[in-house]
């Protein structure tokens, strides 16, 4: 029971983190080429300013919830990851820097080099996390002791010794990349106006077209490179209302956008996002990392949940937590509700 | 070159220089709701522009603090995966609620103090100082708790997996070493504050600045930052250092022993003031040593035996015994002067002479850095002395880290991180300096169009 439990509370927070990060993660892949001037991108910015690093503490809760609930997953994935993972630092690193910093020196060089690390580093995030989630899907070449250690990229097949990047991850990271930059517009959409509203507008067609031919893809390749990522659905057949849910989310989002209701598109796109993640939760659901290596080295739920007193313990001042962290959050965005480029400047 | 000493390393580095920021943005939290206190009574809005002036010095330091402060949870996982496996269930709870509590909270009001300055009312900007105070200061509470419960575990049980669980989540909150950590450390942070807005103020007068405008930053910065530097260098060493130390030897002997460079036992053993120690000889080389004091410093009496090296078997002595003298030391002469040099700026402020009296103005201003030397040395007493033992007396640090992360795949990412921090440091410099030399507004915005 409380492996469920925990399973869920970890994959709710990865859906926090995805939503709310995704979107400003989209709006840096934009900003690249969605505007046309200066003040078009400080409107840009001003959109995820007073919210990205609110959004990014998801990825840190969520991980140090991961951490004391399933300790040899954390351990295991971590160092097994280890270089993706501190690439994946680098990149939030200088992603960060560069939103924040761009307008304490009045330089057009220095700006626009910010402003290239901040796109090129969303776009490389967003890639990485769809890769690493296409990684626990297709599994990892775990040892009977729970650890593994995977290189970069080996000969690009999914296979008992793959790479992190292989043709089946690189999928996922496409994946996520069209989706989180589909998200971004949908923001955007909400929060600037005028001509860049429009063109934000009007990017979300084509954006949309690739993303659905890339989810039927990945759809496909995973129960490929996974078919046992079913037998859950077909097991409790009540489930494929997720992948119902992922269709009808797509098909909302596009009448909402073509609708001018940008709320309630961006909306649909968060629970296209949320479907999707819920959909690949439960298809490995209860292991946590499948091995390539034989069933019998999976890293299952039991194998890494922490012991009882830790979860009660953890349980009770989570629960209170992040009841007080909504409260925040609801507070920060009711703040900032309406369009960002009417405010004031913020520097 | 071994993998665990590349994993140390590892830690080691990324962790002291992302710990440059917080100590300086936990301390300015206290010292900015100082300001915005003062402020709420003031009616030229003086205090307040200062307060803003120190927000952007705190917005600046909390980018590169959150920046560099992400890898420090990851490297729990990818760098000490061995260790985590087994003690997640309890440092990871800390750690969790670190974000749960602390990172949610800041964030959400961080924004409103620095950018709601011109449309909050006084009362709201002054309530989001205090909850950045608030949340800064619960973010370093967590942390120390993961640490104090490395070097002192409490409230747990040992599961047949080797695991470890919490059993008690107030005992691990309120674990006695982490209390005493915690406010050595945070007067610590105040201690940076105070340095750096002391120095800052010292500045502004040398250099002649803010005074055609009658504006008194210069003496606003030095007051303040003299009185809370002498209030903070006396409580660092009286009552938290002490009471800190005494704990250590009691649960520490070894790492008081290294320290204090003790070789051997000894009733009224005296402090080695200067000297080097000689793990060779077992001695220390040209000591400066005052008789008695050791004993009576932990035991309240100068004929008390303390149990040097000898006492302990040489697989449990720290394993980097030099670095963690010198480390002891660094960290207690410097806050032996600056106590000195904060008792004369305190007593020249209260006989109206500190503004005008050059020399002191002039070391307040070079010894800034030195506080960042005095928290770095201090930690890495802690951390060294803590050694051979990643969990005292639980777990060693060989038996922690990744196994499957190789010596050439964990210097590849150290190599990584020490470019970009190099980057990162000098970026810093350059947009702190830009800040200080452009210093507070001259008068109010709202001000400046009336006029």
């Amino acid at each position: 029971m409380m492996g469920f439990i925990w399973f869920w509370l970890v994959a709710v927070m990865i859906v926090g983190y995805v939503v709310l990060d995704g979107f400003d993660l989209g709006v840096g892949v934009l900003h690249l080429f969605l505007v046309r001037n200066e003040s078009e991108r400080l409107a840009t910015l001003r959109s995820i300013g007073p919210v990205w690093d609110g959004n990014e503490v998801w990825l840190l809760a969520g991980g140090g919830t991961l951490y004391f609930a399933f300790p040899l997953l954390y351990a295991s994935a971590f160092s097994g990851f280890y270089l993706p993972l501190m690439i994946v630092l680098w990149l939030l690193i200088g992603r960060g820097v560069s939103l924040e910093l761009r307008n304490h020196l009045d330089l057009g060089v220095w700006r626009s080099l910010l402003d290239g690390v901040f796109g090129l580093a969303s776009a490389l995030l967003a890639i990485f996390y769809g890769a690493a989630l296409a990684n626990v899907l297709r599994g990892v070449p775990l040892q009977p002791d729970g650890y593994f250690f995977l290189p970069l990229w080996t000969n690009w097949q999914p296979g008992v010794a793959p790479g992190i990047l292989d043709w089946y991850t690189v999928i996922g990271g496409l994946v996520a990349l069209v989706a989180l930059t589909l998200h971004g517009a949908l923001w955007l959409t909400i929060k600037v106006s005028g001509d860049l509203e429009q063109r934000a507008r009007r990017i979300v067609t084509p954006l949309w077209l690739v993303l659905v031919a890339l989810t039927i893809v990945s759809l496909i390749a995973t129960i490929a490179v996974r078919p046992a990522s079913l037998n859950n659905y077909f097991h409790y057949p009540v489930t494929f209302v997720v992948p119902v849910g992922v269709v009808a989310s797509l098909a909302a989002l596009w009448f909402w956008n073509r609708g001018a209701q940008p709320v309630k598109a961006f909306l649909a796109s968060s629970v296209y996002l949320f479907f999707m993640l819920a959909g690949a939760c439960w298809g490995v659901y209860p292991t946590l990392l499948p091995a390539t290596t034989g069933a019998a080295n999976d890293i299952t739920l039991s194998r890494a949940l922490s012991g009882p007193h830790t979860l009660s313990v953890g349980l009770a001042w989570w629960i209170f937590g992040m009841a007080l962290a909504v409260a925040y959050i609801v507070f920060v965005y009711s703040r900032f509700k309406g369009k960002a480029d009417a405010a004031p400047a913020s520097h | 070159m071994n993998a665990e000493l590349i994993h140390r390393l590892h830690f080691a580095f990324t962790v002291t220089f992302h710990y440059l920021f917080p100590q300086l943005t936990m301390g300015l939290a206290l010292l900015i709701v100082v300001l915005k206190t003062v402020a709420l009574k003031e009616a030229g809005g003086e205090w307040d522009r200062a307060a803003r002036f120190w927000g952007k010095i705190f917005g600046i330091n909390f980018v590169f603090g959150v920046v560099t402060g992400i890898p420090m949870e990851f490297e729990f996982g990818t760098n000490w995966a061995r260790f985590s496996r087994l003690s997640g269930g309890v440092i990871g709870q800390p750690l969790a609620m670190e974000g749960v509590f602390s990172f949610f909270l800041e964030s959400a009001f961080l924004g409103l103090f620095l950018y709601g300055g011109h449309w909050l009312s006084k009362r709201m900007h002054w309530f989001s100082a205090v909850m950045v105070f608030v949340g800064s200061w619960i973010s370093g509470f967590f942390i120390i708790v993961t640490d104090a419960w490395m070097q002192h575990p409490v409230a747990y049980a040992h599961l047949p997996s080797g695991q470890f669980e919490v059993l008690s989540f107030w005992q691990l909150l309120l674990n006695p070493w982490a209390l005493l950590q915690y406010a050595h450390n945070m007067t610590g942070a105040v201690v940076t504050a105070s340095f750096v807005m002391a120095a800052t103020g010292a500045f502004y007068l040398l250099e002649g600045r803010f005074q055609e405008c009658g504006c008194a930053y210069g003496r606003i910065f030095l007051k303040v930052g003299v009185i809370a530097g002498l209030i903070s260098t006396i409580l660092i060493i009286f009552p938290t250092g002490d009471l800190h130390g005494k704990y250590v030897a009691r649960n520490q002997p070894a790492a008081i022993a290294a320290m204090e460079g003790l070789f051997k036992t000894e009733t009224g053993a005296g402090i080695v003031l200067m000297g080097q120690p000689n793990e060779e000889t077992q001695q220390i080389d040209n000591p400066i040593v005052v008789n008695n004091v050791l004993s009576f410093l932990i035991y309240g009496t100068t004929k008390a035996e303390v149990k040097g090296l000898d006492q302990f078997p040489r697989d449990q002595w720290p394993t980097t015994l030099p670095l963690l003298y010198y480390a002891y030391h660094i960290m207690a002469g410097l806050g032996t002067y600056f106590v000195l040099l904060m008792i004369a700026s305190a007593f020249l402020l209260w006989r109206r002479k500190l503004y005008q009296t050059r020399w002191v103005l002039w070391l307040l201003l070079i010894s800034f850095p030195l506080p960042y030397i005095a928290n770095t040395a201090g930690w890495m007493t802690a951390e060294i002395g803590r050694q051979p033992w990643l969990i005292y007396g639980l777990m060693r640090t060989s038996e922690g880290y990744s196994s499957m992360v190789s010596t050439g795949n964990g210097l590849f990412t150290l190599l990584g991180f020490m470019g970009l921090y190099a980057l990162l440091g000098l970026l810093f410099t350059v947009l702190v300096y830009r800040e200080i030399s452009h210093g507070p507004e001259m008068k109010d915005k709202a001000a400046v169009a009336a006029d």
